[in-house]
């Protein structure tokens, strides 16, 4: 019966050559992923988004060198979104529609992320938001790969409360007028409010995009700072805002160690422009920083600064939350075995992918993932000194623990397949 | 005999004590700064912390040396050799005995800090330079122990006090000293008093900070009297915040004004709606930023001199672009508002994305010259000089824009041009050249603007947007067509915001400014100082 085995192994050897012979002409006439990036390239928040469609451009770089995902290579589907809100909508219509792109990532600002929101919806697609935002979300076509508030503004906050960050009494939360600096302050309020601080030791102050006079208000938080208690200034200051600011500190001579300031949106790039001296000491609360000593990370920076060929370029916490982001969704799509966005959907919680600081980001049921929270001191040449870090990985969450209507929520797509599911109520919707 | 015996085994025994404990001590000495040294190459915060504070009471000749390095950020060490090395920019000394080291070891790194290390570094800085012959050194010396109230120095304190003969130095350390006895649970009460009210000659926020942060332990007596002496200078304060805020409001108007004063010649004089500006206000900003550039590659001694130089380089630059907009685009589209505004939009927009290529996108660096650094103390307001020059320049700009116009024929001839178009040519002036040239002049003014504005916000490609705005708003409500209106509207725009901005906050002060001044319009729409006679009716 030998002969019989050995001709039905023939066979099945033939067909699977067959068949492998039709799937190389079906990858021929389509060879490649096409990947979405979504990042305003000119207008105010060019500043930022750049780097990150470079950083997608550099991982699809080094992915089609080792071999590309599924056996293709990854093809990239740039746009510039303009930092015009609707055009992101239009745009992301465009990547998803007419060039039939498998994933997308993009969006820096949150009014950007809620204006494609309806677009993935409506369309099935799958976006990566690599930026900290302010939390109180979480859709099925959306993974957060930045920092949601619980694993940023709150850890930095227990810093400043704890001995070696000056047990600090009297808080000022400064923010930019819009929707990440108003919720996250309104998280924090309530925060600090549950950790027993009064309402008169906590001033919050919003000031408009771009606000340059600081002097004012400086001298308002200097005079808030002479009440006899510790005191330290929380600001979600919208990057460009924050070098007047500083200059401002610096003129009336306040230094970090009379009153400390703890930011969370400035980083390595913001400071790559201006003169950090003034600055040395103050504070930022990040889940990555480039001076972390780790083989990942000093990898990454190498091969960063050759594929830039610029010995010089920095790097940031958004570009390892774009690069964690995009491993995770490779890794997903190679575990499924299709791009189909339903199933990648599916197959992304539980997805492991390790981050540059030597921890594991794991993709959780809510869309977000794990992170390690670093809190830095600046230093004279613009960068940061880790000075504190958590012991372990925060998971992050989608909904504040800590807001009346947002702690009951749950959010969870493998077993409850709802963003938004009510643990009182026992209802998905709020 | 027994007795004297004993007696002298006891003086022997005496002896012997004395030579074993100088013997002893005399190590102790040396291997006290050694353990201190030990303690610094730890890599911890708390050792560092523990490190400086023995050596600020050791009375080790190195110790000022040690702290001084530490403040510095120049102190390093390593942790294969167990010894801490300063770094002196020409190569490394041991810190214990100031040797130079010729072969430092492989793992040499600094010696790290975070704030509360640099409290105490401040602090111990402040207890052990009390001498230095520099009377600046010594004050501020005597605010780092006010800040710090650190007991140990109230005895170096009370030996400077004795020998201190500059007044100011004297006034600074009586201060300290009293802040020290202030908080000293163990000192008498009335002497507590005493220092309670003898701080209130301070006269600072730092200084309410300090009677307000007494422990709630204290006497009643000594706690009544600090808050009565805290009240009495925040009274005084308040008066001097209404002094600071006229002051900030100065210095906003000015911002104000330099941005405003070349558009009320375009938009004032010309009429033209030029939406690109504020890119010519840009534009200045980045050539002050290639001049300085220049400047550090090639001439670092010229670096004071940076922004002179950016000055007429800023406003030929842009006055040339203006000149180019004005030929190209704006003559086709004279009496045509709505194009104009639309083309120089486009204009706008174009320069931007210019920019950011040519550039890059991240805010460039420009550094401040030494005499715009720093600040001054006038009373309790304490004055930048950076804002100070701003207000300066902002005038000098002005006065010089005013005598260009009234006192040259190019003047005559711009405001013939304005006034009466028809009646001007006739009378023999080129006048599509004086357009150009005002159109130049009102661009070029805006590239000068820059070089100022260089100073105080990020030198990056969206720089003109923030000030097209306010720059408009300005030139309506001063009145279209008066420089002098300008002037007047930039200074009242500033103060008012800068007073409704402690009461409203900084974005809701912004929109109550901008209802005033809708308001204002309606009641007066020329602005405050409206042009008369036959022209304005034309």
């Amino acid at each position: 019966m030998s002969w019989l085995k050995s001709i039905a192994s023939s066979a099945a050897v033939a067909a699977a050559l067959a068949g492998a012979a039709m799937t190389v002409s079906v990858a021929n006439a389509e060879d490649t992923i096409k990947v979405g990036v979504l990042h305003s390239l000119s207008g105010t928040m060019a500043i930022s988004e750049t780097t990150l469609k470079d950083t997608i451009l550099f991982m699809i770089d080094e992915q089609n060198k080792k071999g590309g995902v599924l056996g293709k290579k990854l093809e990239a589907v740039v746009v510039d979104p303009a930092s015009n809100w609707p055009l992101f909508a239009e745009k992301a219509r465009e990547l998803i529609q007419k060039d039939k792109v498998a994933v997308v990532f993009g969006c820096w600002t949150s009014v950007s992320r809620k204006s494609v929101l309806p677009v993935f919806k409506e369309l099935n697609s799958i976006l990566f938001y690599p930026v900290q935002y302010e939390g109180e979300e979480s859709e099925r076509n959306v993974f957060y790969t930045g920092a949601a508030p619980n694993q940023q503004a709150i850890p930095a906050v227990d810093y400043l409360m704890s001995k070696d960050g000056g047990e600090v009494k009297r808080w000022v939360l400064a923010g930019t007028d819009y929707v990440y600096p108003r919720t996250t302050n309104k998280i924090l309020e309530a925060y600090l409010k549950a950790k027993g601080v009064a309402p008169e030791d906590i001033m919050i102050n919003y000031t408009p995009f771009g606000h340059s006079d600081w002097q004012s208000i400086v001298a308002d938080i200097k005079k808030f700072g002479s009440a006899g208690k510790k005191t330290a200034v929380v600001s979600t200051i919208n990057g460009d805002a924050n070098v007047p600011f500083y200059k401002e500190l610096g003129n009336q001579g306040i230094k970090a160690t009379d009153i400390p300031v703890v930011a969370f949106s400035v980083g390595e790039e913001e400071l790559a422009g201006l003169d950090a001296k003034p600055l040395v000491g103050h504070l930022a609360a990040w889940n990555y920083f480039e001076s972390i000593k780790n083989p990942a990370n000093s990898e990454f920076i190498k091969k960063w600064q050759e594929y830039t060929k610029n010995p010089k370029r920095t790097t940031n916490d958004p570009m390892e939350a774009s690069v964690i982001g995009f491993s995770a969704w490779v890794k997903a799509v190679e575990k499924a075995g299709t791009t189909d966005p339903d199933k990648v959907i599916d197959t992304l919680p539980g997805i492991e992918t390790p981050n540059l600081t030597g921890g594991i980001a794991k993709v959780l049921p809510n869309h977000h993932i794990t992170k390690p929270v670093f809190i830095g001191e600046i230093k004279a040449d613009g960068q940061f000194d880790v000075v504190w870090k958590t012991k372990d990985l925060v998971p992050g969450a989608a909904w504040s623990a800590y807001l009346e209507g947002s702690k009951d929520l749950v959010a969870d797509w493998v077993t409850l397949k709802c963003g938004n599911y009510n643990s009182v109520t026992k209802k998905c919707g709020g | 005999m027994l007795k004297s015996i004993a007696a002298a085994i006891r003086r022997l025994s005496l002896t012997i004590v004395a030579i074993v404990a100088v013997t002893i001590v005399q190590p102790v000495l040396a291997a006290d700064i050694d353990g201190t040294i030990q303690l610094l190459t730890t890599d911890g915060y708390s050792d560092t912390i523990e490190a400086i504070g023995q050596l600020s009471t050791s009375g080790h000749p190195r110790a000022l040396a040690i702290v001084q390095a530490l403040s510095d950020g120049k102190l390093q060490f390593s942790d294969s050799a167990k010894k801490v090395y300063i770094d002196t920019g020409a190569g490394l000394v041991d810190a214990a005995t100031g040797d130079a080291v010729a072969t430092p070891p492989a793992d040499v790194s600094d010696v790290r800090q975070n704030n509360r290390v640099r409290g105490v570094v401040q602090a111990a800085l402040g207890a052990l330079s009390l001498f230095n012959p520099d009377p600046q050194k010594r004050r501020e010396a005597a605010e780092a122990v006010f800040k710090s109230r650190d007991e140990n120095a109230l005895p170096a304190i009370d030996a400077s006090l004795a020998k201190e003969t500059v007044p100011e130095v004297a006034t600074a350390l009586k201060i300290a000293r009293a802040a020290i006895v202030l908080f000293k649970s163990d000192a008498a009460e009335a002497d507590r008093v005493v220092a309670a009210q003898a701080i209130q000659v301070a006269g600072t926020q730092d200084a309410v900070a300090l009677l307000r942060s007494l422990p709630a332990d204290a006497p009643k007596t000594v706690v009544n009297t600090a808050q009565a002496s805290a009240k009495t200078i925040e009274n005084n304060l308040a008066l001097w915040s209404t002094a600071q805020n006229a002051w900030y409001g100065l210095s906003l108007g000015s911002v104000l004004l330099l941005a405003a004063i070349g558009l009320a010649i375009t938009f004032g004089v010309m009429g033209i709606i030029n939406m690109a500006h504020g890119e010519m206000v840009m534009l200045g900003a980045y050539v002050t930023f290639m001049v300085q550039e220049v400047i550090r590659n090639h001439f670092p001694s010229l670096f004071d001199l940076s922004l002179p130089i950016a000055i007429p380089l800023a406003f030929i630059v842009s006055g040339l672009v203006g000149v180019a907009i004005e030929r190209t685009v704006i003559r086709w589209l004279y009496g045509r508002p709505l194009d104009t505004l639309l083309a120089t939009w486009g204009i706008s927009l174009a320069l931007q994305q210019l920019v950011r290529t040519t550039f890059g996108a991240n805010n460039r660096e420009v550094g401040s010259p030494s005499w715009m650094s720093g600040s001054f103390q006038l009373g309790q307001l304490s004055i930048t000089w950076g804002r100070m020059w701003i207000i300066v320049f902002a005038l000098v700009v002005f006065a010089g824009l005013i005598l260009i116009l009234k006192k040259t024929p190019l003047g005559l001839q711009m405001r013939a041009v304005t006034q009466n178009r028809s009646m001007a040519s006739a009378m023999g002036i080129p006048t599509p050249w004086i357009d150009a040239l005002t159109f130049g002049l009102g661009c070029g003014i805006a590239g000068i603007a820059g070089v100022a504005l260089s100073q105080i916000d990020n030198v990056s490609p969206n720089l003109g947007q923030g000030y097209i705005i306010d720059s408009f708003m300005v030139v309506v409500f001063g009145g279209v067509g008066n420089l002098w209106g300008t002037l007047v509207g930039a200074m009242t725009l500033g103060i008012v915001n800068k007073f409704l901005e402690p009461v409203a906050g900084a974005v809701l002060g912004k929109i109550l400014v901008l209802v005033a001044i809708i308001l204002f319009i309606q009641k007066r729409p020329r602005g405050l100082f409206a042009l008369k006679g036959r022209a304005v009716e034309a």
